[in-house]
């Protein structure tokens, strides 16, 4: 009945990475400690440790992604696994049964890993309850559900800024209804032990049920953004304007959007977070977006020592001193 | 043959009878209960006595509804597999919704789907006819003719309700002069959108797009004052939501001609059910909250709903084998009505339990049915209610095996099934 305990062996190691939902500070943690020792890796002038050598790790995409497909196979590369990339148009497959049939095939030729992106919640859980048992899955974002690698990078980002996760105060906004990233965020701080999370955003795309996720409703960005340690601006999705969520990208930049002017409202020492691709003029402004309290290029390079720590735990080799040198 | 069940304690709410009686049947008919009728063990070689001893003796069962997936789903069910399971599970009737492929809005469907159900001879069907042509929600349908030579016992649009409420009273007002009920499934489709669980705290964890109340109680807002101004008889199908259950009650309390169901699946699921996206759980209208369940109940109870049923639509392996969204909505339920119903026994009185799943729906329906009358139709269940079983998906006979009540521990098994008193269904092994 405990389906959560799907992401843990019986030693309650981590086994998948479907959701940070469920799992202790003290593995956050440990994903966090071994993220900071890979991140020594990527600037050797050989930036490889031959931890995951013989492993065989398959991306399968079902939805379209660059900055997040690229990292995870940096960061198999990095630990010398070999890597299938495949991306699947998800027009061109018939729903479960095509899905479990693309696994098993690749199960058949000895994947150890899947690393998925799907347009549906539940996908990566799904996969996981089907995989044959020596395989691991980590989740690469699925549906509005979660995206637990980019939250783990977000919350690296943040402590080598903030240590202290129990004197913050991070706002959230934007689309936090459709938002697998947020969902993370929130779930991850609130691990980690942030005493105040606000999300920011009009009703329509913060309705009601977002307080159960145990954050504070803010509707008016200037008094969201009073005081806070962080700010984490999401990326505004096109076809928001089309469901009747919103009215009109000039308006939410008028109302939501990151600018000097609101960001004086933080703290002075705030820092600024986007998960990417950026809407430049939408969600926040240029001289933000690129100005001195800006930490996003920061992020995608912490993605890849997330994901190398993600990986290496999954398959139980996490350990640089454990074989890093033959 | 003549059979005399003996030793049973008989309940049957439509005569106010539970009592420990013999029941003496021939001819297909109950003869007499009680007493013994004269003559009727003259000849024993023409006599079968079932000692039900211990046993609880019911009507057969009446399952509002049950989709059995013929015609046009062999790959799902068929009606011979579904009646059988209905039979082991005490249901004597099954009411099946027109949405088969074709759609039931000719006579020559309703004839097929009889002509299975007697070559099967595990239980009687009765059939709701379209209430618009191809239920596209357009044309009425030849209700009249359905009526008169399908002997269809009401209309429904199925799960795909009318938009335009021009059409909806003008079908409400059509059915009406005919005599007919309107069977009514109440989503408003703007607002359910492509939800699949309950707006609310879960479907915001999982990222699930969600259905809100709205979708439902909306629906029957609208659906209610068409009612009123037509004069239709409408029952309301699976409601979910204890706002829907307030309307209900209000409309009784006016005076409107207006009954409704539940799922026995919504009386014991929540929305918490669905853990990390068990797709067993995706059933349509959703599961809402434990408030909305413990005020269906209740409902139940006042008999404000008037009936519980089994919603049964059995799937194939496949269409719940994908991410929660993409997976087909149902539960495979006859095999569990009757037990979950009995679970209900802390809220309701026995008598009432078996009154919402026989005489109930066989009142909604118009039928004769769900009683144990003299001079009825031997349709009657027998179960042993000291049994303790474990649903295991495996041992389910519909060919769809999708529960959510895997593992569950129930009380009370059907030991024997009557159909025109004949014995279809036997387990004595209990």
């Amino acid at each position: 009945m405990k389906q959560h305990d799907i992401q843990l062996d019986k030693d309650g190691k981590l086994r998948h990475f479907l959701t940070i939902e469920g799992l202790k500070k003290q593995m956050l943690l440990d994903i966090l400690d071994t993220a900071g020792n890979f991140s020594s890796v990527g600037a050797r002038q050989i930036k490889k440790v031959p931890l995951l050598r013989g492993k065989t790790i398959a991306n399968l995409f079902f939805e379209a992604s660059t900055r997040t497909r690229t990292t995870f196979e940096l960061a198999a590369k990095r630990l010398s696994a070999d890597v299938l990339n495949i991306n699947i148009n998800t027009s061109a497959t018939s729903k479960g049964e095509s899905l479990l049939d693309m696994l098993r095939n690749l199960e058949a030729m000895q994947v150890d890993m899947f690393v998925v992106r799907h347009n549906s919640s539940g996908a990566a859980h799904f996969i996981a309850q089907h995989v044959a048992p020596h395989i691991s899955v980590i989740n690469a974002g699925d549906g509005s559900h979660a995206h637990p690698t980019q939250a783990m990078l977000d919350m690296f980002t943040i402590r080598r800024y903030k240590p202290d996760f129990s004197k913050l105060t991070v706002a959230i906004v934007g689309d936090i209804m459709h938002s697998r990233v947020a969902r993370s965020q929130i779930h991850a701080l609130n691990t980690l032990g942030v005493p105040e999370i606000r999300v920011i955003g009009p009703q329509t795309i913060i309705p009601k049920e977002a307080a159960h996720l145990g954050v504070h409703v803010y509707h008016d960005m200037q008094q969201g953004l009073q005081n806070v340690d962080v700010v984490i601006m999401l990326r505004l999705q096109r076809e928001r304007m089309e469901g009747a969520l919103l009215p009109s990208e000039h308006e939410y930049f008028h109302m939501f959007g990151l600018t000097e002017e609101k960001l004086k409202l933080a703290k002075a020492d705030a820092i600024v977070m986007h998960p990417g691709p950026i809407n430049r003029g939408v969600e926040i402004e240029s001289s933000v977006a690129d100005g001195p309290q800006s930490v996003i290029l920061e992020q995608v390079t912490h993605g890849i020592s997330i994901r190398m720590a993600v990986m290496s735990m999954a398959l139980g080799r996490s350990s640089l001193t454990d074989g890093g040198q033959n | 043959m003549r059979i005399k069940i003996s030793n049973g304690f008989v309940i049957d709410p439509a005569n106010n009878i539970e009592a420990k009686h013999d029941i003496y049947i021939a001819e297909g008919r109950i003869a007499a209960i009680g007493i013994e009728p004269e003559g009727f063990s003259s000849d024993k070689n023409k006599l079968k006595t079932i000692d039900a001893s211990g046993c609880h003796v019911i009507p057969g069962i009446v399952d509002l509804r049950a989709r059995l997936r013929e015609p046009g789903l062999g790959n799902k069910g068929t009606i011979a597999s579904e009646t059988r399971a209905a039979a082991a599970s005490g249901i004597t009737t099954l009411c099946i919704p027109p949405d088969t492929t074709p759609v039931i809005d000719t006579t020559s469907v309703i004839e097929l789907i009889h002509q299975r159900a007697s070559e099967a001879g595990y239980a009687k069907i009765v059939t709701l006819a379209a209430l618009t042509a191809e239920l596209k929600g357009e044309q009425l349908s030849e209700m009249a003719l359905l009526k008169k030579y399908g002997n269809c016992v009401g209309v429904s649009n199925a799960l795909s309700p009318i938009k335009n409420n021009l059409v909806m009273r003008r079908a409400m007002e059509y059915a009406a002069s005919c005599g007919l009920t309107i069977f009514l499934h109440a989503e408003d489709q703007g607002l359910a959108g492509n939800g699949c669980a309950h707006e609310g705290a879960i479907s915001m964890r999982l990222g699930l797009p969600g259905i809100p109340e709205t979708a439902e109680t909306n629906a029957i807002s609208r659906d209610l004052l068409l009612i009123e101004q037509t004069g239709v008889r409408a029952h309301f199908c699976h409601l979910s939501s204890a706002r829907a259950v307030q309307m209900i009650a209000r409309a009784q309390y006016d005076g409107l001609p207006v009954t409704a169901d539940v799922t026995a699946h919504h009386l014991h699921l929540t929305e918490m059910d669905i853990g990390f996206f068990d797709s067993n759980c995706h059933v349509r209208p959703p599961l809402r909250t434990q408030r909305d369940r413990e005020a269906l109940i209740a409902a139940l109870a006042t008999g404000n709903i008037n009936a519980i049923c089994s919603d049964h639509e059995p799937h194939d392996a496949d269409a719940k084998l994908a991410p929660f969204g993409e997976t087909e909505p149902g539960i495979s339920a006859l095999e569990t009505l009757l037990p979950l119903a009995l679970r209900l026994s802390e809220e309701l009185s026995l008598s009432d339990v078996i009154d919402r799943i026989t005489s109930q729906p066989a009142k909604i329906l118009g039928i004769d049915a769900g009683t144990l009358s003299a001079g009825e139709k031997a349709d009657i269940c027998i179960y042993n209610p000291q049994t303790n079983w474990i649903l295991k998906t495996e041992d389910m006979l519909s060919a769809g095996h999708n529960s959510k009540f895997s593992g569950w521990e129930f009380k009370g098994k059907v030991t024997h099934t009557l159909l025109n008193g004949k014995i279809v269904y036997t387990n004595q092994s209990h």
